[in-house]
């Protein structure tokens, strides 16, 4: 289980989060919703540690860990972006096995079978030797969550996941998440869509406009 | 027909000076270029002052100016080059300058996101940099590259200036020797050949950075 307690995070004079607590548990899958401009990509960036945060503590099974200086592979929290951020130069193979073999030290041939583990089971057959422009959105984020899970993440975050797709492919999100659920995988999902997070959570966090 | 087979050997010698010129700086510019433009976006405040007053410098003052104060304003403070040292040295300087404003603006252009991916996904700094944000870099600066490329075969013309025989000075010596502009002609035609090449390898580094966007 996660576990944040009072987080605080300030930008530049602005206090986005103040005294926010909440708890992840495993296996579950949290939304975390709210108005925009309130700070749940914040949060969501602070938990995945490209934010640092003023203060508060971040405590995973019932260890604090410091989320934006962790090099410790073991926490690893998985990030799926809102605009997917695949890397162009690498094919879709190569994007999802290049951390497992360059961070977990994986053979090729390793991360090459776990990849396609994955590959099958998220409906991508077929596109390994593709690159990312070549693929359609849907595509492109079902790439990114397959990299994110092939370093074998404790968490998985997704930032915005239905606001990049067609109106039509929120259910295939909805699925594939509810599929990684089966799979036991603890996962934080940030949506404006209360509709979709009603769908798919088990607990929704709401996350205010802090006033000045 | 007879006066070209003549005057070719030297033409050639000269030519083999451009060349070595051009191979060598190009080699040593282009990753000084990189770590230079890293310096420039770099957040150490004062290592982007001097890097910026550097490539002001450099981009600033004739080539010629720099060749000449390298070979002859240098030794007065007891820093002495050979002839061709001081023209590489004088080049690589220059070009670095030109390169790392280039890879600069290449580097500007990538978008934030791909660190954060990297970052997340638990890369290093050196592995983001060589197998996602270099790549990347290159294929956006390749055409800018190019037109610098093409550009110093034919600057390296201007080591005439300290005494060193390349091609251009070779027709020179031949034209004003023999009274003919022949000479001079096959100079232009050599100099085509040698930008035609490096415009052929170029189009085949671009072809090869094609398969992604």
């Amino acid at each position: 289980m996660l576990e944040l307690k009072n987080i605080k995070k300030q930008f530049g004079g602005r206090t986005i989060l103040d005294n926010f607590n909440m708890q992840v548990p495993d296996g579950q899958i949290t939304a975390i919703v709210g108005p925009s401009g309130a700070g749940k990509t914040t949060l969501l960036r602070c938990i995945s540690g490209l934010e640092k945060t003023n203060s508060g503590s971040f405590i995973l099974d019932g260890k604090t860990f410091d989320p934006a200086n962790n090099r410790d592979n073991d926490n690893v929290i998985g990030v799926v972006f809102q605009d997917f951020q695949l890397f162009p130069n690498l094919t879709v193979l190569d994007n999802i096995t290049l951390a497992p073999q360059l961070v977990l030290k994986q053979s090729k041939a390793e991360a090459e079978k776990r990849a396609q583990e994955l590959i099958d089971q998220l409906n991508l057959t077929g596109k390994e030797s593709l690159y990312p422009y070549q693929l359609s959105g849907g595509q492109k984020q079902r790439v990114a969550i397959v990299r994110a899970l092939a370093i074998n993440p404790k968490i998985l975050c997704y930032d915005e996941p239905t606001s990049a797709l067609d109106p039509d492919l929120r259910q295939t999100v909805e699925s594939i998440i509810l599929s990684l659920k089966q799979d036991n995988m603890t996962q934080i999902v940030v949506t404006h869509d209360m509709q979709f997070a009603e769908n798919i959570a088990d607990q929704i966090v709401r996350v205010e406009p802090i006033k000045a | 027909m007879h006066y070209v087979s003549e005057i070719l050997p030297s033409l050639l010698s000269g030519a083999w000076m451009t060349i070595k010129i051009f191979f060598w700086t190009l080699i040593a510019s282009i990753p000084l270029g990189i770590l230079a433009s890293l310096g420039l976006t770099s957040r150490i405040a004062p290592l982007r002052w001097i890097l910026k007053f550097y490539v002001w410098l450099m981009r600033g003052t004739p080539l010629l100016l720099q060749l000449i104060f390298v070979f002859y304003g240098l030794p007065i403070i007891g820093v002495i080059f050979q002839r061709y040292d001081a023209a590489l040295f004088a080049f690589i300087l220059n070009y670095t300058a030109y390169f790392a404003e280039i890879f600069r603006g290449g580097f500007q252009a990538i978008d934030q996101g791909q660190y954060e991916s990297a970052r997340v996904l638990r890369l290093t700094r050196a592995q983001t940099l060589r197998k996602i944000v270099i790549p990347q870099v290159v294929k956006i600066v390749v055409p800018s590259i190019g037109n610098e490329t093409i550009n110093l075969i034919k600057d390296s013309s201007l080591v005439y200036v300290i005494g060193l025989g390349d091609l251009l000075r070779a027709g020179n010596v031949a034209t004003a020797r023999d009274v003919t502009l022949l000479p001079l002609v096959l100079v232009g035609v050599i100099y085509l050949l040698m930008t035609a090449v490096a415009t052929f390898v170029l189009r085949k580094v671009e072809q090869h950075y094609r398969s992604w966007r």
